[in-house]
This record gives C-alpha cells, sequence and structure tokens, in this order.
C-alpha cells in the first residue's frame, strides 16, 4: 500500500514538470500533502499516539489544506497571470524529470545497505531534485517557492523512513516546514505584492556587482 | 544557566518589540549586555560542563562566545548612534533592538550546543531575525535582499537537515539514535561510510551559505550590503563564525573515518574556488560594503584552507577566524561614518577622508593593515601559518594559486580604500558634512587592538583554548 502511494507521488512530479497553469501546482500540493498523510499514518507504526496525532494533523491541515489556500490567495491578491512561464518547452521538462527519476533508481540500486527502504529513497531524492529542477527553471518568484514546497515534500518523505527510530527529526521537518512555509509566504503576502507589481525574477537583479 | 539566559533573553528581545518608550529601550539594551557579559563569564567558568542535556561550552564554543560577546558591545552602541542619527520611528527602533538581541542569543547558543539538531533549531532563529534586520529600510532593494537571504537560507538549512537525515541513517548502523557530537565521535570509526559521505556533502553545502564559501556565498554578501552597518558587522564576523563552528564538528567526526582525506580534498577545493571567487569580485566591485563583505569570504576562505591543510592549519584556522571577527566587526562599525560623510557607497563618491574625519581614517587605514595581514597584524601570524602548514601538507600549487590570488586582493583593496583615504572628489560639496565626534571610533581602536594583541603575544589561556578545541583532531 505504501509503495502505491509513493509511486503515485513519483507520478504527480511528472505531471507537475508539464503543468501550464498556477493553479495545477496549488492541486499538485495539495495533493502531494494527502498521499504524505496517508505515507505518515502507514509507516509510523511505533511512535506515541499524541507525536502520530500531531505528525497527522501537520501533513492534513498545513500542507493540504492552509498552504495551497494561502498561495492561492497570494495569487489573487497580487494579480499574478495564471501561466507558469517555465524557460523550457514542457516536453523537455518531461524529459529531465523522468531522467532525474531514472538516475535516482540507479543511484539507489548501487547503495548495498540492507536497512534501506529503496522506493522511499528514490521518491524522496526525485522529489527533491525536481523541486530543484523547478525552481531553476521557472521565471515567476511564486513558482520558485512552489518549488520549494515540493523540496520540502521530499525531505519529508525521507525523514519518514527513519521516524520510527527517531521522531525528533521528523518533528523537525515539520518545524522547517511550517517555519519556511510562513517565513517565505509571509514576506510574500505582505511586501512583495505590495512593493514590486507583477512578480517575477526578472524585477531581482538590482543587487549585483 | 544556558536555560535562564535564553528565557530572560528571549523576554528582553519580546519587550524591545512592542516596547515604544526611548528610556525603557535602552535600559534593555544594557540589562541585556550585561545578561550578556555574565552568561559569558558563567560558561567560562563551567568549561566541559554538559547543562540540559543538549549544551556543552567546550573550547571551542567558549572561545567563540567570548568574541561574540566583545563584538556585540559595540554593535549594540553603534546600532543605538545609528538609530539616533536617523531619527527612526519608535516602532522600527523596536523591532531592530528585538530582532538584534535575538540574533545574539541565537548565534551565543548555537555555539554551545552539543547536539546536531539543536544547533540546527538556532540556525534558523537566526534567519529569521537576520532578515528582519536586513528589512530595516523598508525599500525595494532591502526587500530584494530580504528575499534572495531568506530563501537561499531556507534551502540551505533544508540541505542540513537532509544532512541530518543521512547522518543517523549512519548512525543505524552503528546502532544508536543519539545525535550529540560527543555520541557521535565516540561512534565514528563504526558509522556507514556511504551515508556519512553524503551526509557530509550536505551539512558542508548547507552551512557555506552561513560560512560564506563557494557555492552558497550569495546571500551573505547582499545581507551585509542591505542591512545597517552594525548589523552588517555582526552578519560578517559572528554570524560566519556559527556556520564555522557547523562545519568544524563535523568535521572532527569525520576525521576519525576512513573518508577523511576525502573531506579534506572536498573542502580544499570549495575553499580555493571561494578566494577565487572574491578575488574577482574584490577587482570588480565598487561598493565599499559589498568590498567589505568579499573580503570576508575571502578570509573564511582561507580559514577552510587552513582546515583542510591539516597540521598547524587547525590553531591557525581558529586564531584566524577569531581575529577576523574583530577586525572585520570594526571595519563595519567606521562605514556608518563614512557614510555620515559621503551619503554613498560607492567609490566614486567618497575620497580624502582624511580632511573629513582624522580619527576614522586612521581606523580604516590601520584595520586595512590589519585585514590584508600585513606585519604587525596578528592576522598576519595566522595566515603564516596557513601557508607553513600548506607547504609542510605539500600543496605547492594551491599555496601558489593563493599567494597570487591573494597579491590581487591586496592590489584591489588597496586601490579603492586609498582612493577612499587620499584621493579628493571632484564636484563634492563639503558644506554639509557633519562634524563626527573622535570617541566614537573609540570601539573600533580597541578591537583592532586586541586582534593586534591577540596575534602577537597571546595570553596562555587564549592558547590552551585554542589547543584544546583542537585536540579531537589527528595531530
Amino acid at each position: 500500500m505504501i509503495n502505491v502511494l509513493l509511486i503515485i507521488l513519483l507520478i504527480s512530479l511528472l505531471y507537475l514538470s508539464i503543468a501550464n497553469r498556477l493553479l495545477t501546482y496549488i492541486k499538485i500540493l495539495a495533493f502531494q500533502g494527502v498521499i504524505l498523510f496517508g505515507v505518515a499514518l502507514i509507516e509510523l507504526n511505533e511512535i506515541n499516539t499524541v507525536n502520530l496525532v500531531f505528525i497527522l494533523l501537520e501533513t492534513i491541515i498545513v500542507k493540504a489544506i492552509l498552504v495551497p489556500l494561502f498561495i492561492k490567495y497570494i495569487i489573487k491578491r497580487n494579480n499574478i497571470t495564471r501561466e507558469t512561464e517555465p524557460f523550457l518547452p514542457n516536453f523537455v521538462s518531461l524529459i529531465i524529470v523522468t531522467t532525474i527519476i531514472v538516475i535516482t533508481i540507479l543511484l539507489s540500486n548501487s547503495i548495498t545497505d540492507t536497512h534501506l527502504e529503496k522506493i522511499s529513497f528514490i521518491v524522496a531524492l526525485s522529489t527533491l531534485f525536481t523541486g530543484l529542477f523547478i525552481i531553476g527553471t521557472r521565471k515567476k518568484i511564486i513558482t520558485h517557492v512552489m518549488g520549494y514546497l515540493v523540496i520540502e515534500n521530499g525531505v519529508f518523505i525521507l525523514s519518514l523512513a527513519i521516524g520510527n527510530e527517531m521522531p525528533l527529526l521528523v518533528n523537525l521537518g515539520i518545524l522547517l516546514d511550517i517555519f519556511a512555509s510562513v517565513l517565505i509566504l509571509g514576506i510574500f503576502v505582505n511586501k512583495i505584492g505590495d512593493v514590486l507589481k507583477d512578480v517575477d525574477v526578472d524585477q531581482l537583479r538590482n543587487l549585483k556587482d | 544557566m544556558i536555560g535562564i539566559y535564553l528565557i530572560i533573553a528571549f523576554f528582553i528581545s519580546g519587550t524591545l518589540f512592542f516596547n515604544r518608550n526611548t528610556k525603557i529601550n535602552n535600559l534593555l539594551l544594557i540589562a541585556f549586555l550585561l545578561l550578556q557579559c555574565i552568561f559569558t563569564v558563567y560558561e567560562y567558568t563551567h568549561l566541559r560542563v554538559i547543562e540540559l542535556e543538549y549544551f556543552k561550552p567546550d573550547a571551542l564554543g567558549i572561545l567563540l562566545l567570548i568574541t561574540l560577546t566583545i563584538v556585540a558591545i559595540p554593535a549594540i552602541y553603534y546600532s543605538h548612534l545609528y538609530i539616533t542619527d536617523h531619527h527612526e520611528n519608535n516602532r522600527s527602533r523596536g523591532i531592530y533592538c528585538s530582532a538584534i538581541v535575538m540574533l545574539i542569543t541565537a548565534i551565543g547558543v548555537a555555539y554551545l550546543s552539543n547536539h546536531i539538531a539543536v544547533t540546527w533549531i538556532f540556525v534558523e532563529i537566526t534567519i529569521l531575525s537576520a532578515s528582519a534586520l536586513i528589512y530595516h529600510h523598508r525599500n525595494e532593494r532591502s526587500l530584494e535582499g530580504t528575499w534572495k537571504y531568506v530563501f537561499i537560507c531556507a534551502i540551505s538549512i533544508t540541505l542540513i537537515f537532509i544532512g541530518i537525515l543521512f547522518l543517523s541513517m549512519a548512525m543505524r548502523q552503528a546502532g544508536s539514535t543519539d545525535l550529540t557530537f560527543n555520541n557521535l565521535l565516540v561512534k565514528a570509526p563504526v558509522l556507514n561510510v556511504f551515508w556519512l559521505r553524503l551526509s557530509f556533502l550536505f551539512i558542508f553545502t548547507g552551512f557555506t551559505a552561513k560560512l560564506g564559501l563557494v557555492p552558497m556565498y550569495t546571500a551573505g554578501i547582499d545581507a551585509k550590503d542591505k542591512a545597517p552597518a552594525p548589523a552588517g558587522a555582526l552578519f560578517a564576523t559572528v554570524l560566519m563564525n556559527m556556520g564555522f563552528v557547523g562545519i568544524f564538528r563535523i568535521f572532527i567526526i569525520i576525521s576519525h573515518t576512513t573518508i577523511f582525506t576525502w573531506a579534506n580534498n572536498v573542502m580544499m577545493i570549495a575553499a580555493c574556488l571561494t578566494v577565487f571567487v572574491a578575488t574577482v569580485y574584490m577587482v570588480k566591485v565598487k561598493n565599499i560594503k559589498r568590498m567589505l563583505a568579499y573580503s570576508g569570504i575571502e578570509h573564511m576562505g582561507l580559514v577552510i584552507i587552513g582546515l583542510a591543510a591539516g597540521g598547524i592549519g587547525y590553531y591557525a584556522a581558529i586564531l584566524h577566524i577569531i581575529l577576523h571577527a574583530l577586525v572585520k566587526s570594526s571595519f563595519f562599525f567606521q562605514f556608518s561614518q563614512v557614510y555620515k560623510v559621503f551619503q554613498s557607497k560607492s567609490i566614486y563618491d567618497v575620497g580624502n577622508y582624511f580632511k573629513y574625519n582624522l580619527t576614522g581614517a586612521m581606523v580604516i587605514l590601520i584595520g586595512f593593515i590589519c585585514a590584508t595581514a600585513m606585519p604587525p597584524s596578528g592576522m598576519f601570524v595566522s595566515e603564516f601559518m596557513i601557508f607553513s602548514a600548506l607547504f609542510k601538507a605539500h600543496q605547492i600549487a594551491v599555496l601558489v594559486l593563493v599567494m597570487i590570488l591573494l597579491t590581487m586582493i591586496i592590489w584591489a583593496f588597496g586601490k579603492n580604500i586609498f582612493k577612499l583615504l587620499f584621493t579628493p572628489v571632484e564636484d563634492f560639496d563639503d558644506s554639509h558634512v557633519p562634524k563626527i565626534n573622535p570617541w566614537h571610533s573609540s570601539f573600533q581602536f580597541g578591537l583592532i587592538g586586541l586582534s593586534i594583541y591577540l596575534g602577537l603575544n597571546p595570553p596562555l589561556q587564549f592558547v590552551n583554548l585554542i589547543q584544546e578545541a583542537i585536540q579531537n583532531l589527528p595531530h
């Protein structure tokens, strides 16, 4: 069951690479939050109940509901156009994300560690690198933020893999999640929209040498 | 004591945030400085005593904590001058003072942390408070600087977190879940090498954003440029030292494993690239504050070269990072006065500084001699040790490369500094230049003097502490 969920998450990355509209990105982020909820529910069967409830609430409320709604609100408030404006054609993006997945599969096959849960490792690393790829190849600042959230989902899967032995680290991951979402999105909603109209990275070119 | 310190410091920070009364604001700042001094003395007298499970004032932590306190006192004093000069409103003063108190607290506690995850949490808090300081002027450029800083630092702490996850996977083979540095050091020989390698790469890359090395040095440059100069002084010195603590502690663990040589090579490559990048920008840069920031990057490159070279380089690295903190902070404090005279950061708009502010110009001249490590600068001693460590490690190619790059840096740095000090600017209307009180430079002379003293005639306790900090490294 857990593998099915993780593979669905992997497929959502492929969909992310060819999505054209910001709204689709938001839906995928919410969907990934729901999947992470399922994974955490099944995977973390050995930690105490209070902690488990905290983690589950974080995934379902913060990742799947609050953050997507918040981004939607930002887009509406700042009148950001609905296109994602990638630097690369969608077809090339798809090929690159596929290559990322293939490379992580090859990489994890070369590891000889009996403790390793291969599928989580592959999905976590692919999510991480896809997030970095999205940050690198999209023009709007808001898509950079969403790329960062995708990276955090990858980190969350990675932390779940050792969550039963060290629940502290899963909690730290959640702390990172909340901290970064609040700080980054907070700056965005309050400031960037007011100071910079029509937000894309071309406007962030004043500080240079 | 750490618990009490944290509670009082966060309380002071919170009160400063909401307080609008000038007198209470000043009293709270003085109270915080007193607390910081008491805390430092207490930790110094309780060396190696574990507190609250996760904190242990070891030799490195204490050395850097004392440096932090020494830099923090003038930083708060100059912040006070800065706020009075700029006629800040009460709200923005509250945010500034609250953030600077929080920043100093978080840095100090991060030095003393004995658990990698606790260090990580306090690194997060420094990002939060630093972003408030960078955004102090609330204009478009400071927003750009804040955004870049926050985004890059968010990625950097994510990388550190991934590194911690890999470290815990490496620990699984050793059959332990305790991630304190002491335990990691004991278990180091039995850690899984594959995961440890990945972990080192991620943690090192993550901390480069704080320390200011290639690849993530960019965030810090914008931060030091856009933040008010007293806050920039903290960013350019003690905050960078926090990155050093993170890398140094993980480096000690790696030094007891089979991948030590590999890790040294990784660090050497990153450090050489850093010095190279610093050279390229130093030659090109026209903004004085950014020039100082790039000079800091160059020194951090030298520090990591010292670590990677080994032998006497370990001692030199720690000495260098402390002396650099003293010299560079006085440079940044002096910059406030330069800006007051010329109302510009650009090298084209400044000149003949001796005429307008004699004491300030002396600080810049002596500071330049110290920062470029010319005798009698204390940094001459540490750089000399780093070079002899490179000799002993048979890294002659690196040595030659670094020497050439440093020569170019001294040329570029000197060109700009001498322009600032001696060359008169055309069409500069000096009727509005304010008179600057020479006593305002006294802290800067003190810091530079201390750096010369510590380099040329280090007290015995100081040497012993450095020796103790590096005792776990192979000799």
